[in-house]
């Protein structure tokens, strides 16, 4: 496979796999920081507005991960520098 | 498939380039600006208010009773800032139903940006809270040993606030997007009332970050008992 090819390949590949690697263990951690707040919430339904704010920021800082590889799935799929650069350097040959 | 609205240019003379987001972050400032003031022009101290009046005072009253809540003693204090970050990324996320808006913080530029405001406000806020020897003093915290971890855990979080915030305000709109060329009658109005509710937990997260970061950052270490009259903790 030429250079271009591999390139294309090893980028849809792993684009792929980031954002399906990356998405499980976030779920599993909110799934679990939900639970544990739902637990808290039926022992002391007086603290629900300060339960349900820690849970919210929280929830938002384990999200930060999952959204860490969906970042960079976008990138390998809109903004692919290796994809350019080989994209502009086949130009530049075929144009020769 | 676009990216972010940085990169639809109207204007571009040289290096400067007028581009979406900068428009529609005009538009939002206008919008805020032009809206308070309009509504603050003739306010009333009686039982009987305007409706938009009450709507301001709904909202500022609220905010500044989470930043009482996260433990800042003077609301009143961090009120502009906090509140001005919260406005802002709730409004510009609340505009995506107008047709063509795309929120200028679904750019990486502007989240930054953000992001760097609240880098910058959080040493301000700890020096004039706790002058700049015991600011400084707070890195060393709990031993020595913690100064460069206590540096890195600055720059992370500032760098995770811009790209948490990027990555959901992009998301969002690139799913409507993808789904519009699919199955363009339901899915696509479903996702942006979900677009909807992830932008305002994102603004709330963002400045309730702020806000936990400021107060980590001029929290007083005082010894505390506890006080056997009122049963609260007060400095000895």
């Amino acid at each position: 496979m030429d250079y271009l090819g591999l390139i294309a390949v090893v980028s849809i590949v792993m684009a792929g796999l980031t954002t399906g690697f990356g998405t499980m263990a976030p779920a599993l951690a909110e799934g679990r920081a939900v639970a544990a707040a739902l637990t808290s919430l039926a022992q002391q339904p007086d603290a629900s507005a300060t339960i349900t704010r820690t849970l919210f920021v929280g929830l938002a800082m384990i999200e930060s991960t999952a959204i860490y590889c969906f970042v960079v799935t976008m990138i390998l799929i809109f903004a692919n520098p290796f994809w350019n650069f080989a994209i502009a350097a086949a130009a530049k040959a075929a144009g020769q | 498939m676009r990216l972010s609205p940085d990169e639809l240019i109207f204007w571009q003379a040289g290096f400067f380039k007028l581009n979406a987001t900068i428009m529609f972050t005009w538009a939002l400032m206008l919008a805020l600006a032009l809206g308070s003031m309009l509504i603050t022009r003739g306010l009333s101290k009686e039982l009987t208010r305007s409706r938009w009046q009450n709507l301001l005072e709904i909202v500022v009253t609220a905010m500044a009773k989470q930043i009482e809540d996260i433990g800042l003693p003077n609301p009143r204090r961090y009120l502009p800032f906090l509140g001005t970050l919260f406005l802002f990324v709730a409004l510009s996320s609340l505009s995506s139903v107008i047709p063509g808006f795309e929120p200028p913080t679904g750019s990486l530029s502007t989240t930054a940006a953000l992001a760097l405001c609240v880098f910058v406000a959080v040493p301000l806020f700890g020096v004039a809270e706790l002058g700049l020897g015991g600011y400084l003093k707070s890195y060393i915290e709990p031993t020595f040993i913690m100064l460069p971890f206590n540096i890195i855990s600055e720059v992370s979080r500032t760098l995770a606030l811009a790209v948490r915030l990027f990555g959901n305000m992009m998301s969002g709109a690139m799913i409507v997007a993808i789904l519009v060329s699919i199955t363009p009658f339901l899915f696509p109005i479903v996702m942006t009332a979900l677009g909807l509710l992830t932008g305002m937990v994102q603004a709330y997260i963002f400045s309730i970050l702020a806000a936990v970061y400021i107060a980590a950052a001029t929290h007083r270490n005082v010894p505390r008992k506890i006080d056997p009259s009122s049963s609260r903790l007060v400095a000895t």
